[in-house]
Parts: structure tokens; C-alpha cells; sequence
């Protein structure tokens, strides 16, 4: 036990005089969750709380390209720059690359014509078809000529749908209306009322959204309680650079020959070790916490809160940091120069953050990829962890992600003593 | 065996019939190679480059290990009981062997932790070597910070941290100045005289000279020589080592071991 503890004491002394080292596993990790809860959160805020700049060139004059203008600005997700009529497709690009907006929509000069021809169109049909005289042979196309929507490529696919299906509902209520209008007026030969008006296109079933939680105190999901698990987990995983290279390191250099001589096992340095760089992953985890708790909300980010099953919340730290010693120690010992470990420890890890759904969700992953997360310990802390954040669960309700976790830190853990074996180090 | 038994041992190091090639290399280094130290002995190892010098001193203390014939440390098999035996001997490699980042005050509590000592142990331990050997006032600096004479001292304090009964010096003196030759090369003679076993490699001949009553000239793995080294010199007629190791091992280059 004195040799133990000896041995942690050198461990702790080497790991907090290497400076750059200590910036790398504390301040990196942090610095990564501050940059992406902030993104996700201004993302989330983009779209609730901050407008998108939208440019609109209104090439019509008639009242359909005002109602839609009208029932865009009623969607409150965008903050519309009028443009003059005479803009070119040309100048509106210029605009937009040099950052006046990311969006730009050009009406077309017929649009309310073609809109109101589609209008009496379909009335004439459907009074034609409810067996009332309806306008025989009305005049007008079917299709009105697609309004042009530019984006700028830095806008992801997701955001783009979002912003479609806004502009879409929009340009529905534009046709609804014109078509009531219009079979209103045929048959009673007078104005659609306001109020009828209102009641048949704005009396909108509202959709209510209830968060599958397992405790019912809990407030609503927010970035940081997204944010903040996930990459605790990369945080602590990415500990293989430090330590993985500290082993090989300390193989290398002479340190290494004189404890082959000496009566005590090699095992023991990477016990201590062990538990040197798991006390790490507790404290990283445990800074990341505090600052999503405390600080947090001074910097305008959602809070983090806290599971209700705090010692739930440790002994998942615990097995999650334990499994990330163990993957980094496999590689230390496997690793025949530094720069091996290093290189293969931070792409490997990316590698299973990014297929543990660290980086896209893993229900959005396909099929074949679905059973390769299984390997990845990274996705099992992520699951424990959200279990605990996400849906308000204890420690009994993520035993499922916690046992594969343990497999995979046992699986490396023996990897780790055939090494040794091989290598003739014990 | 007992502490009595330890004590009443005639040889520090017997190595018998030893046989060793490293894998995957053509050539055998070691062929039924026989070497004896007695107890309390000053006994320098030499050869040219290549001769197998180091591959024996890492053979004595366990770091190699052969599958063929016997080595034993104050009786124990350092094959079989290679941790009752790694108790009996210290080892100073000719790297610096210890941790940069720590001071001497912190390597020497580790190793000395590692070598079976306990607390108030190592801390006299500790306090005794670092006045010894002229580092009390920077015990709590970083080796890192030392001259090569200071961190050769280190070295050399860390292998006898657990007053061992035998020391196993590979060049322990190499690239320092005169000074400190002069302390290492006098604290080896006194710990010497208090009755440790000293198996020295090196290829500062005059210090070599000065330091050792027995020698072994090797080369290409076999022993070209081993006797008192004045019994040797006279023999052959030579007036100092270097004479007598070019005429027993020739004036040709030796090749290291690759």
C-alpha cells in the first residue's frame, strides 16, 4: 500500500508540473463545452428568440404578395429587408455574400395575377362539382410560377427544411385564402366576412409538446442538458493523449529500466496511474458541472440541472471515467512510440465519439451503423448520462447502459494484461 | 534462505553455463559463459563496443533473461526469485533513470518506496545520500534543471537508496568533469569498504584503474581475461589498463551491438 501510494504521489506531482498538460485535459474540455453549448444555444435562439435576416424583393404590385409578405412577418421567425423591385438575382447574391442575410426570396412581378387566376380556377371546379353554376372555363393555370429562394451553403440542410416549411405554410394560407375569397364570392356574390375569414384559416389546432422525463419535477430539456453530458464524456475519453503518452513516455526513457530492476511489480505503476487519472476524469466532470450550474447562466446559457440522484450521478462518472483509464492505458501499453499513441488515442476517439452520437444523435445514424455504436463506450456513457440529465432517471434506470460499460472496461482492462504479458513487462 | 545465510555467501554474483542469443538476431552473444564475483569484491567489467558488457550487467539484474544456465545474486536465482533477489542489489544504468520533472528529495522517496524502504526510513536514507553526494541544496529542485555532473549523482543516489549489498554500475561517470569523478569514484570506495559489492563497467580506463582490484576483459561475449587486475597487468607486462586491453582485445574498432 505504501508503494501505492508513493507511486500516486509521483504520478500527481509529474501530472501537476506539466502545465501544458493540465491546460489540455481542464481548460480544452471546458473551453469545448462553453464553444458548443453557445453555438447549439444560439442555433436554438436563431430560430425562437433571434429573427433570421430575410431578404424579399416584392416584383409584384398586387395584394396576394402582400398577403404573403403579411403572413411570412406573422410567422416571427424572420426579420424581413425589403429590397427595390428593380433588384437583379445578381445584386441580391452580392448582398448575400457579403453577409447582408442568408436568405433572400424574389416574388415574381405576375405572382398575385397567377395566384388569383389558380384561385378561380379551382373555385370554378368545386362549385362545378358541388352541382352550383361555378365560372365555366375559367381562365388560369394550375401552377404559379415557384417563387426563387436563395440560400447561402453555409446553411445546413435541416435549417433550409425549416425555413421551407415555414415559407410554405405561409404561401398555403396566401392560396386557402384567395380560394375561399373567391368560392365566397361566386356563390353569395359578396366579400368573404373578416370573421369567417378568421375562423376557417386561423382557427389552428395547437400542438402540445410533452417530454418523456421519468421525473415529472424536472424542468424542459435545454442545450447545455445536451451539451454538457456529451462532451463531459470526450472531455474524459481525451485523457488518452496524457496518459497514454505518459506510459509510453515513461517506457522509453530510463526511469522504465531501473523499475524492471527494482522488487516491485511494473503493475503498479499502472495501478497508480489508474487511479491518478481517474481522480482526473472525477474532477474534470466535476469543473464541467459547475460551470454548466453557475456560471452558465452569467454568461446568458441555459443552466444545467443537476439529476435528483446524485450519487447516481458519481457512480456514473466514476464507471465512465474508469472506462476511458482503461482505453487510454490499453493504448499506452500496446503503443510502441508517443507519437503512435497519440495519433491513433485522438482519432479513435473522434472515431467513437462520432459513432457513440456524440456528434449526431444515434437515432439519425443508418441501420448498419446502429450495431456499431454498441461497440463504442462512449455512446453507453452517453446514454447513462442522459438517462440521469435528460429524462430525469436514477441510477436503477441506467443499469442497462452501465453493464456494457463495465464489459467493454473489463475487455480492456484484459487486453491491457495480455499486452503487458506479450511485451514481458510483467 | 535466511539473513545468516545472505551474509555467509561467498560470491555476490555466480554465473553459470549461461547461454543467450536476442530473438530474431543471428549469433549467440553468450555460449556456457562462466563468471564469479566474490562478496565485497571491486570488480570492473571491460571490453570494446559490441563485447557484451551491457547484455551481461542486463542479464545479472533480471532486465534480460536467458533460458539457459544460471545466475544468482547472493544465492538467489535472479530467474527464479528474481524479487528476493532484486532486494540484494542496486543498479545505476548509464541513462538518467529517474523522473526530471520530480526533485531529487521526491525521486528518492519513490525509488526508495520501490526499493522496499518505508517512510521514516527513506527520509534518513534521503537526507544521508543528498549530503553525500552535494545535492542538499537543491533537493527540492527539478532534476530537470541540473548540470549532467549533478544528475550523474542523482543517478548514482537512487541506485543506493536501499543500501544494497551489491551495486551494478554502468558507466556511472560518464560525461561529467573531474570533480565529480573524484566524489562518485570516492563515495563507490566507501561503500565499498562498508562492504557492498561493486560491478563496475566503463570504459574511463584510468578511473577504472583506480577503482578496481578485479577485472574481466571481454569480447565477442566470451572472457578474454579475469584475475587481480595488478596479477594481469604484470603478466602481460603492461603498465596501465588501456596497454592491457588493447594487447588481450586487439586495435581493431569494435562494433556495437545492433
Amino acid at each position: 500500500m505504501y508503494k501505492l501510494w508513493a507511486t500516486i504521489l509521483k504520478d500527481v506531482r509529474i501530472l501537476l508540473r506539466d502545465k501544458p498538460g493540465l491546460l489540455f485535459m481542464f481548460g480544452m474540455p471546458i473551453l469545448l463545452v462553453l464553444v458548443i453549448t453557445t453555438i447549439q444555444n444560439s442555433t436554438f435562439d436563431l430560430v425562437s428568440k433571434n429573427k433570421v435576416p430575410l431578404l424579399l424583393c416584392n416584383r409584384d404590385t398586387g395584394a396576394a404578395s402582400r398577403q404573403l409578405i403579411q403572413a411570412i412577418d406573422k410567422i416571427d421567425m424572420f426579420r424581413l429587408i425589403n429590397l427595390p423591385k428593380d433588384e437583379t438575382g445578381k445584386d441580391i447574391t452580392g448582398r448575400m455574400h457579403s453577409k447582408d442575410a442568408l436568405l433572400a426570396m424574389i416574388i415574381p412581378p405576375d405572382f398575385s395575377t397567377k395566384i388569383d387566376a389558380k384561385a378561380r380556377k379551382i373555385a370554378g371546379k368545386a362549385l362545378n362539382t358541388f352541382g352550383l353554376e361555378g365560372e365555366k372555363g375559367a381562365a388560369g393555370e394550375d401552377s404559379v410560377e415557384p417563387i426563387d429562394l436563395y440560400y447561402h451553403p453555409i446553411l445546413q440542410q435541416s435549417f433550409r427544411s425549416s425555413v421551407q416549411g415555414a415559407l410554405y405554410s405561409a404561401l398555403q394560407l396566401v392560396e386557402s385564402r384567395q380560394i375561399l375569397r373567391t368560392l365566397y364570392f361566386s356563390i353569395n356574390e359578396k366579400q368573404l366576412p373578416d370573421s369567417l375569414e378568421k375562423d376557417l384559416l386561423h382557427n389552428n389546432l395547437s400542438i402540445n409538446e410533452i417530454p418523456v422525463l421519468l421525473d415529472n419535477s424536472r424542468p424542459l430539456p435545454n442545450a447545455s442538458q445536451h451539451n454538457i453530458p456529451a462532451w463531459t464524456v470526450f472531455a474524459m475519453f481525451f485523457i488518452v493523449l496524457s496518459l497514454s503518452g505518459s506510459i509510453v513516455r515513461e517506457k522509453l526513457n530510463g526511469s522504465f529500466i531501473r523499475l524492471k530492476t527494482l522488487p516491485t511489480h511494473y503493475i503498479l505503476v499502472l495501478l497508480s496511474k489508474q487511479v491518478t487519472y481517474l481522480g482526473v476524469t472525477l474532477i474534470q466532470a466535476a469543473i464541467i458541472f459547475a460551470i454548466g450550474v453557475w456560471i452558465f447562466p452569467y454568461m446568458g446559457l441555459p443552466a444545467l440541472n443537476l439529476p435528483s440522484d446524485i450519487s447516481g450521478l458519481f457512480f456514473v462518472s466514476l464507471l465512465c471515467g474508469w472506462c476511458a483509464v482503461s482505453y487510454a492505458i490499453c493504448i499506452g501499453v500496446f503503443a510502441r512510440t508517443q507519437e503512435q499513441a497519440n495519433a491513433f488515442g485522438a482519432v479513435s476517439i473522434v472515431i467513437l465519439a462520432a459513432i457513440g452520437g456524440l456528434m449526431v444523435p444515434s437515432f439519425a445514424m443508418p441501420g448498419s451503423f446502429r450495431t456499431l455504436i454498441k461497440i463504442s463506450p462512449l455512446h453507453w456513457c452517453l446514454e447513462a448520462y442522459y438517462g440521469l440529465f435528460l429524462e430525469g432517471g436514477k441510477l436503477k434506470d441506467v443499469l442497462m447502459n452501465i453493464i456494457p460499460l463495465v464489459i467493454i472496461a473489463v475487455t480492456l482492462q484484459l487486453a491491457t494484461l495480455w499486452g503487458l504479458r506479450q511485451k514481458k513487462l510483467i | 534462505m535466511n539473513q545468516h545465510d545472505e551474509q555467509t555467501e561467498t560470491f555476490a554474483v555466480e554465473v553459470e553455463d549461461l547461454g543467450f542469443s536476442y530473438p530474431g538476431q543471428p549469433g549467440r552473444y553468450f555460449s556456457h559463459f562462466n563468471l564469479k564475483i566474490a562478496v565485497a569484491e571491486r570488480f570492473g567489467l571491460f571490453g570494446p563496443n559490441g563485447a557484451g558488457k551491457t547484455t551481461l550487467l542486463h542479464l545479472m539484474t533480471g532486465l534480460l533473461s536467458s533460458r539457459e544456465g544460471t545466475i544468482r545474486i547472493l544465492g538467489k536465482e535472479i530467474k527464479k526469485d528474481n524479487q528476493s533477489a532484486r532486494r540484494f542489489f542496486g543498479f545505476v544504468p548509464q541513462d538518467f533513470s529517474f523522473y526530471e520533472e520530480l526533485s531529487p528529495r521526491e525521486n528518492l522517496e519513490f525509488f526508495g518506496a520501490w526499493s522496499g524502504l518505508k517512510g521514516v526510513e527513506i527520509r534518513k536514507r534521503t537526507t544521508e545520500l543528498l549530503e553525500i553526494l552535494d545535492l542538499t541544496d537543491v533537493r527540492d529542485k527539478q532534476a530537470q534543471q541540473f548540470s549532467g555532473g549533478m544528475k550523474r549523482r542523482l543517478n548514482l543516489a537512487i541506485g543506493v537508496i536501499h543500501q544494497p549489498r551489491v551495486l551494478f554500475l554502468d558507466e556511472p561517470t560518464v560525461g561529467v568533469d573531474v570533480q565529480t569523478r573524484y566524489a562518485i569514484v570516492n563515495y563507490l570506495k566507501e561503500l565499498n569498504r562498508k562492504g557492498t559489492t561493486l560491478v563496475y563497467t566503463s570504459h574511463q580506463l584510468a578511473e577504472a584503474e583506480e577503482l578496481c582490484e578485479k577485472i574481466a576483459l571481454m569480447d565477442k561475449g566470451t572472457l578474454v581475461a579475469h584475475d587481480d587486475l595488478q596479477k594481469l597487468l604484470a603478466e602481460h607486462r603492461q603498465e596501465g589498463l588501456e596497454g592491457l586491453f588493447l594487447t588481450l582485445t586487439g586495435k581493431n574498432y569494435g562494433n556495437d551491438h545492433v
